[in-house]
């Protein structure tokens, strides 16, 4: 917005800060990018097109974690297609998902911090839990690499610029567990980018996901409310304007 | 090198609900007490804004550090025990309160055949109802005996409820304040129940119904049903919890005195008696000896008995030859229940911790044994404890876990779903335990615990009477769809159960199959008493804390009795 009112195109801008077009998945580095009118073939692109992330300078959303964009990109097509936009509403980019996920393994998230890694490492059985040497982050890295590796053996081309069947077929091998990781399996992978997702389209939007919370309204969850004491008695569903918590820190 | 302390009367290990009981009880009795708790110290005030679901109920923003220490795990004796890196199974608490901040407030007290199961099954069932392998026993105490302790506790936290379940225990007063409010889902359940024949009652609650002051002049909120409650701290003061209640009640006299970032490492003991406690700032790294009269083991149950287990006090149990009993009779529980899809939304997302409604006419012996291949049973309840999104995305079962059918199906049905769900009582087996961890160590290098644990026949026996009941229960609801829980094989310790882990500190009335005797007082050290679920032989068809509360004030007045005479209790 303040490029345009600058009389800067984006266009221009990216032209002018040299930076490839695919560096701007979601928009979150200029802003948003939403009603930018981005021509069918520039797959690069296909991520911002749907930037819908906020554009004041308050709420500039970037990446703190991924360092090449184009992983950036393979994420936020990946759980696009876990959590697709629909008649709904917003699908997973809408939402800011990748940016939730990114932003989050860049913390203790992606750390383990809080979690028991000391070895000696073993398998062990399924109910034994998590047992790899391996940090999220890690397995981030690792598995995104690897959706693009999957889709260059089976189709020649780069997991974003896959047909959405194509990167169905991929995502489902790596549920089934198809796909052969290091120190992981490809199925925890798979269950830890599913629950990513959830968790970035629903989470409070003060974490960068659940975009304008348009996750809680497609669903039907006000967010922080201070009481339902006055209205729980109703038999009727009630409707209501969800709120970020982020409406007590000021 | 450790710097020794200046000695106190009482020393307790952990700040929650226990520590907490006995800290204002022994304060007000003019003992001086020094509480130690390994993480914060907190209040009401720090739960401004805890209406994220992500950050409290995902990420466990209240719970224990597993960097710094964890249990292992395996389901047998043949598997090589392995850390638990994640939180999964059961939630442990941390920081001033415990797990006594973000639990639920469902308080039910223990049914009297649970405190006599033993000889009340034998009468019954005759001795072999149960085989061998089965550690059934009494508690050395009795509901009777009990019930003055349940109704302080009752009066403490001020709990709501009413007193209309035929198969309790008699209780001496009525509840402090009225039930919570009946929702149109819980009479969903009161009406699909009754017409079953069934005798529903609302949930005895620690979300307070009205304002209530306690006897010891601590005022409590009333809770305004806003769906944040398990795994959270609640904002207004409207869940008895004991940073608002217990706390500041021992805080007031003067004669308690809390340290926080306190990690106890050792109970020590010379001859037949502790003599303190050694723990380490966990921030500044030193190591300090806090001498005293009466040492109080009030973590959690986990907790309390590796602290016993690596401080050498009592004999470890052995399940090759039955001798031993510390670390004997580990308990848990079993979930069975079902899930009912509806036509019209409901507002699920409003809620209390303890807001539900629950029917007792298969827990304990409300029902006749003699034809089925189990004993106890479970309480079933319909709960209404707020739902939120992130951890509640429920589809039919032919509906793919992702992509644009996942996502239809699970806003559609994310207001339209209910559970009905039972707490399946937990029998003790001689092949479930706890003992010390021979490879892994804590952060300040202490062995961890390490738990032996796995459903028997009694846990699979059981789980499916009661899924079969929670499916009947939920069609006469009216749901379109009744999904029933799968049955249970091997426990797993990855996905959320529950957090009523037991045993392992057993109570009873004979030194040769118990840890402690019933003031909790140690058979080998008369001035250590070790308080907490861990004194449960078995566990019940309920949540644990209303009997944990009630133990603990019992243990309170025997350490109190103890501080003028000395001597065993019992």
């Amino acid at each position: 917005m303040a490029e345009e009112q600058k009389g800067l195109s984006r266009r221009d801008f990216l032209k002018t800060t040299g930076i490839a077009t695919g560096a701007l998945v979601g928009g979150g580095i200029i802003g948003g990018l939403v009603g930018y009118n981005v021509k069918k073939e520039d797959k690069a692109l296909q991520g911002t097109e749907q930037g819908g992330t906020p554009t004041d300078a308050t709420s500039v959303r970037g990446l703190m974690f991924f360092r090449n964009p184009h992983d950036f990109q393979v994420l936020s097509q990946a759980v696009e297609r876990i959590f697709p936009e629909d008649d709904l509403g917003p699908g997973a980019i809408k939402l800011g998902v990748g940016y939730f996920i990114d932003n989050q393994l860049a913390g203790n998230y992606g750390s383990n911090a809080r979690e028991y890694m000391q070895g000696p490492f073993f398998a062990g059985e399924v109910t034994q839990g998590y047992q790899s040497r391996l940090t999220r982050a890690e397995i981030f890295s690792q598995g995104i690499a690897k959706m693009d590796e999957e889709a260059n053996k089976r189709f020649k081309k780069s997991f974003v610029d896959l047909e959405g069947g194509q990167m169905d077929e991929i995502i489902t091998a790596f549920q089934k567990n198809e796909v052969e990781m290091k120190g992981v399996s490809s199925e925890f992978f798979f269950r830890l980018l599913r629950q990513a997702t959830l968790e970035g389209a629903y989470a409070d939007p003060i974490y960068n996901g659940n975009n304008n919370m348009d996750g809680w309204r497609m669903k039907g969850f006000p967010g922080h409310q201070m009481a339902y004491i006055n209205v729980i008695e109703e038999e009727k569903f009630q409707k209501i304007e969800p709120k970020s918590i982020s409406s007590m820190q000021h | 090198m450790a710097k020794t302390l200046d000695k106190v009367d009482v020393v307790l290990v952990g700040v929650g609900w226990t520590g907490g009981i006995i800290a204002a009880e022994c304060a007000k009795a003019g003992l001086k007490v020094v509480g130690l708790e390994r993480g914060n110290t907190r209040n009401t005030a720090d739960y401004v804004m805890v209406h994220d679901e992500y950050r409290y109920a995902i990420r466990y923003e209240l719970m224990q550090d597993l960097s710094r220490e964890t249990i292992t795990f395996r389901n047998t004796r043949k598997m090589r025990a392995l850390p638990m890196r994640q939180m999964g199974s059961f939630l442990l608490g941390e920081g001033l309160g415990g797990s006594g901040t973000h639990w639920n407030g469902m308080t039910y007290r223990f049914l009297p055949y649970d405190f006599q199961i033993k000889s009340m099954t034998d009468k019954k069932y005759g001795k072999n109802k149960l085989s061998a392998e089965y550690l059934l026993q009494d508690w050395g105490i009795t509901y009777d005996e009990l019930e003055p302790y349940f109704t302080k506790f009752d009066k403490t936290i001020g709990l709501s409820g009413e007193d209309k379940n035929p198969f309790w225990g008699k209780r001496s007063e009525d509840f402090p304040t009225p039930p919570m409010k009946r929702t149109p889902i819980l009479k969903k359940f009161e009406d699909a129940t009754t017409s079953l024949g069934y005798h529903p009652y609302m949930l005895p609650s620690a979300n307070l119904s009205q304002p209530y002051e306690n006897p010891d002049g601590e005022s409590i909120g009333a809770c305004q049903y806003c769906g944040f409650c398990e795994r959270f701290g609640c904002e207004y003061g409207a869940k008895s919890s004991p940073e608002v209640t217990v706390v500041p009640t021992a805080m007031k006299t003067g004669n308690f005195e809390v340290t926080v970032h306190a990690n106890v490492v050792e109970v020590m003991k010379s001859g037949n008696k502790v003599t303190g406690v050694r723990y380490i700032d966990t921030q500044s790294g030193a190591e300090y000896i806090q001498p005293a009269e009466m040492v109080i083991l009030t973590s959690y149950v986990l907790n309390n008995a590796k602290l016993l287990m690596v401080s050498k006090i009592g004999e470890q149990y052995n399940p090759d030859t039955g001798r031993g009993t510390l670390g004997k009779n580990y308990g848990y529980q079993i979930e069975p229940g079902t899930t009912g899809f509806f036509e019209e939304p409901m507002n699920v997302f409003m809620g209390a911790g303890a807001l539900g409604m629950t029917i007792d006419d298969f827990n304990g012996d409300s029902f006749d044994h003699s034809d089925v291949d189990f004993i106890h049973g479970a309480s079933i309840t319909l709960s209404q404890t707020g739902v939120r999104p992130i951890q509640t995305n429920p589809v039919p079962p032919d509906v793919p876990v992702w992509g644009a059918e996942f996502k239809k199906q699970s806003i559609l049905n994310y207001p339209r779903t209910l559970s009905v769900y039972g707490q399946g009582a937990s029998m003790p087996h001689r092949e479930n335990f706890l003992s010390l961890d021979p490879d892994y160590r804590d952060a300040y290098g202490v062995p961890l615990l390490q738990m032996t644990y796995n459903f028997t026949e009694q846990d699979r026996n059981l789980h499916q009477f009661i899924t079969d009941r929670t499916a009947e229960i939920m069609k006469e609801m009216g749901a379109k769809t009744v999904v029933p829980g799968n049955p249970i094989s091997d426990y797993d310790i990855v996905p959320y159960q529950s957090t009523h882990n037991t045993g392992g500190t057993i109570m009873g009335s004979d030194p040769g199959t118990s840890v402690v005797n019933n003031y909790l007082q140690h058979w080998d050290a008369e001035n250590l008493f070790v308080v907490g679920a861990g004194n449960f032989p078995h566990n019940g068809g309920y949540n644990p804390t209303a009997t944990v509360g009630a133990l603990a004030y019992r243990a309170a007045e025997g350490i109190i009795k103890y501080s003028k005479n000395g001597g065993s209790l019992v």
